[in-house]
């Protein structure tokens, strides 16, 4: 299988820097950056609204934006849309096919569209993700629609793929396919933007994220590095209780119960507790590493459903259905 | 049980203005015909000598019905509204049982008022009720407007209850159909396609198989014979086959399951085949099921109007009225009724140039065109694929349209030459339809919000065509129509000026359309 992230040799299949879009007064997008790196899975994190399919679809030139650089491919989407199109496959987060066509001719017809499938793959994706190509595209469920619509994306030989919210429609399962071949994409060579907020499948899946909140990103690293941002639980049993632990730096939400301690500490601050619960004397130790979700509860202050299956795909943009 | 009350009471409150507009355009269609047939005639020998054309005339017996007492007002009536009004009350029922049946458990929202304490019986029932209901407004106001025209009572009556309970056996059959097809859509096609057969059956019956018009429900509605020696029984028919049709349906869903239908829905090809790729191929994909239908829709109106031949004079009547909408103030009669007609099937033909101008619209709308154009097609090519289909699509329309007349002509007339003489005034109608359809694609382009007042120049060009001499319209707001600039052949030589102007502006239009859609935002 060819390696496609070296064909055009771009280091940055995606970058943006003070992309702004606005529709009426609401100001959609408001001095966004972002990067991705040439054959990495780039997370791109944010609540409902936060504007990521406004950027896919300036990325995807659908809109046009109102300030700011952006280049894809190393060209202008909205200039060069149908010749970067060739390069890159798209999974919109809300698939909406076409009623009378089946979704083996909707695969086709993308595909063709594109400039070609691999016919192999897009036999192997058809049965791994079990789905029934003869079947009209009104009886699909939400989940039917996202796999033709993943089919025709992972079937295709692209360099960059640009994912908008992949699995909310999906069961566990077929959740797990749709990562192996994300991460094969990845393997070959090629670039993924993956726009999620379901924050197990960006921890499992991405080397960097990007983290959008009211059309801004506010955070942007490897996991590694915002994993710094993000404290650490401890719950330890000790053999004298650990009143040294209360004038520490970094220690937070101390609970102390006679000779058992439970707190949370920021990396800096680590080292010197893990110190201050040896001079005590350890019986027993158990640390719960960072995730993702502590890193949205103190941006956004709120809880997001980590697991949320059925969550409406964020629509951004105001769209309109009036008319005909 | 438990629910149907309440479900019908939501149905009939959500539904209130669609049996509004379904029984007032119902009404309209008897009424109208007899305040037509009134205007028309100024004598009783001129009714007598229209008559007499008329129950000689095979192919508006096949079309309308079996010929009787032609020469009164509420024979014409009959004859003239029963099948139509049968088809109007069908298509009523049909929709009203398709949007509470099959339409709610496609969705899905069924599922959710059953999960409530609702019998399993009771949106079903809910739905046949609102639709009897329905039916029931549907007859009155038909009874009722030509009681008030004044005709006579018990006749005017009978056409009321007659298409009720013609009505009623359509509710019938479409809840079996309802049944039968897993889709909306299929179930719809299944319920019109008995409608179509009830009335192909009585057409054929009519004009010579007697026994096939018995086999036809609008044939037992027809039966009746109002207004010529009126008889009930055949309502008992029309009543039986309404009960039979409903036991039906709840016997069949007695045995089925949520969500699945009789007929399963076909599976279609696992690929798609060589025609369906780049953007004109899709487009004529999506578009191809409305092109067929608009062009065999027009061919059988060419046929309709051709099939007058030679008789318009008894037929139009020298009425003020019926001159200045037939004739359009052209002196030769039969040249002046073609010319006129004409127009008015170009009229019609707007109707497809518009809607499919529109398609792009509604693609975006519902959001499919988001997969397409992150593929290589640029959306200038995507456009493009629907203006060619929008054009090729208008001038088969209006071939139809004109080898419907000529053929009509000549079946009626004997005149072999008729193809020529009417296929080359319609093709000219082109500039026009394709001036609204490019005012259609300019909205989509440059105002997709307003992309429904596409349909407003097709109004203000069907009222001035109709009605502009009569309402003394001022002259520029009929040069606003682009169908009043045409010389009107055959009344008239063609002259190229006004085709070529009105060519040039739909090209203007289309460009400019085309030009503001490539430059803004999609959703």
């Amino acid at each position: 299988m060819r390696r496609v992230g070296s064909v055009t040799g771009v280091a940055h299949p995606i970058e943006i820097r003070g992309l702004v879009k606005t529709f009426g007064k609401l100001r959609a997008l408001d001095g966004l950056d972002l990067t991705a790196r040439s054959g990495e899975i780039h997370g791109f994190l944010g609540p409902n609204g936060a504007g990521k399919s406004t950027t896919i679809r300036v990325l995807l030139g659908l809109l046009r934006k109102d300030a700011g650089e952006v280049r894809l491919l190393g060209g202008d989407p909205w200039h060069d849309a149908a010749e970067l199109h060739r390069r890159l496959a798209y999974v919109p987060g809300d698939v909406n096919l076409w009623p009378t066509l089946t979704g083996g001719e909707a695969i086709d017809l993308i595909g063709r569209l594109r400039g070609g499938l691999d016919e192999r793959r897009r036999a192997e994706l058809v049965e791994r993700f079990e789905l029934d190509p003869t079947k009209k595209g009104r009886s699909y469920s939400k989940g039917n629609r996202q796999k033709v619509a993943l089919v025709a994306a992972l079937a295709s030989d692209v360099e960059l793929l640009l994912l908008d919210e992949p699995t909310s429609g999906l069961d566990p399962i077929m959740e797990t396919v749709f990562e192996s071949y994300v991460d094969d994409f990845r393997d070959r060579g090629g670039t993924v933007l993956l726009s999620s907020h379901i924050l197990a499948e960006v921890e499992r899946l991405c080397d960097r994220v990007s983290i959008i909140r009211s059309g801004q990103c506010v955070e942007t690293g490897t996991l590694a590095e915002l994993r710094h941002l993000t404290r650490t639980s401890i719950s330890a049993d000790l053999a004298a209780p650990p009143d040294a632990l209360r004038s520490l730096p970094g220690v937070h939400d101390l609970q102390i119960d006679g000779n058992r301690a439970r707190f949370e500490v920021e990396p800096s601050g680590l080292d010197a507790a893990l110190d201050t619960l040896q001079a005590v004397g350890v019986l027993s130790l158990t640390s719960q590493p960072p995730t993702l979700e502590d890193l949205f509860l103190r941006h956004y202050g709120a809880r997001l459903e980590p697991h949320d299956h059925t969550g409406v795909p964020d629509r951004d943009a105001p769209r309109d259905r009036t008319g005909s | 049980m438990t629910g149907t009350w309440l479900l019908l009471r939501t149905f009939l409150r959500r539904d209130r203005w669609q049996f509004l507009w379904w029984s007032l355009g119902g009404a309209l269609l008897y009424w109208s015909q007899a305040y037509s047939v009134d205007g028309l005639y100024t004598t009783q020998a001129e009714f007598d000598r229209a008559a007499a054309t008329m129950e000689g005339n095979l192919a508006f017996i096949a079309m309308i019905g079996p010929a009787r007492a032609l020469n009164t007002i509420g024979g014409q009536v009959t004859w003239q509204a029963t099948a139509f009004g049968a088809i109007v009350a069908g298509l009523m029922s049909m929709f009203l049982v398709g949007r509470h049946t099959r339409a709610e458990e496609e969705s899905g929202r069924d599922e959710l008022v059953r999960a409530q304490a609702v019998g399993r019986l009771a949106p079903m029932t809910a739905a046949l009720l609102n639709a009897l209901v329905a039916n029931v407004v549907f007859g009155a106001l038909v009874a009722i407007s030509l009681v008030a025209y004044p005709l006579a009572a018990a006749d005017s009556i009978s056409l009321g209850i007659g298409v009720t309970v013609c009505g009623w056996l359509f509710t019938g059959t479409a809840l079996v159909a309802a049944q039968m097809t897993v889709s909306t859509r299929g179930m719809y096609g299944l319920a019109g396609a008995f409608i179509g057969v009830a009335y192909a059956l009585r057409a054929v019956g009519d004009v010579g198989t007697p026994f096939l018009s018995w086999l036809s429900p609008i044939g037992w509605y027809q039966a009746m014979h109002a207004f010529s020696g009126l008889r009930w029984w055949p309502v008992l028919l029309l009543l039986a086959g309404a009960l039979v049709a409903v036991a039906t349906a709840y016997a069949v869903f007695g045995r089925r399951d949520f969500a699945s239908g009789v007929l399963a829905d076909r599976p279609g090809p696992e690929r798609a085949g060589p025609a369906l790729r780049g953007s004109l191929g899709l487009a004529w994909r999506l578009q191809r099921g409305s092109v067929v239908g608009w062009t065999a829709g027009l061919l059988l109106g060419g046929l309709m109007f051709g099939s007058f031949g030679d008789d318009i004079s008894d037929v139009v009547g020298d009425s003020e009225l019926s001159r200045s909408m037939f004739l359009q103030g052209m002196q030769d009669l039969v040249d002046g009724f073609y010319a006129a007609s004409i127009v008015m099937l170009a009229l019609v033909a707007a109707g497809f140039a518009i809607s499919s101008a529109l398609r792009p619209r509604t693609e975006e709308n519902e959001g499919r065109i988001e997969s397409l154009l992150a593929t290589a097609v640029p959306r200038r090519d995507w456009l493009l694929g629907h203006v060619a289909v929008t054009v090729a699509g208008t001038l088969a329309v209006l071939v139809a349209t004109g080898v419907g007349l000529g053929v009509g002509y000549a079946l009626v007339a004997g005149d072999s030459g008729a193809l020529d003489r009417f296929l080359l005034p319609v093709l000219p109608y082109a500039a026009p339809v394709l001036v609204l359809s490019g005012f259609a694609r300019l909205l989509v382009g440059a105002a997709p919000r307003w992309a429904s007042l596409a349909w407003l120049p097709l109004v203000l060009a069907s009222v001035v065509m109709l009605f502009g001499d009569l309402l003394k319209l001022p002259q520029w707001l009929q040069d606003l129509s682009p169908f009043e600039h045409l010389a009107l052949v055959p009344a008239e030589p063609f002259r190229w000026a006004p085709f070529l102007t009105l060519a040039a502006l739909a090209l203007v239009l289309s460009l400019a359309g085309q030009v503001a859609f490539s430059r803004r935002d999609l959703h």
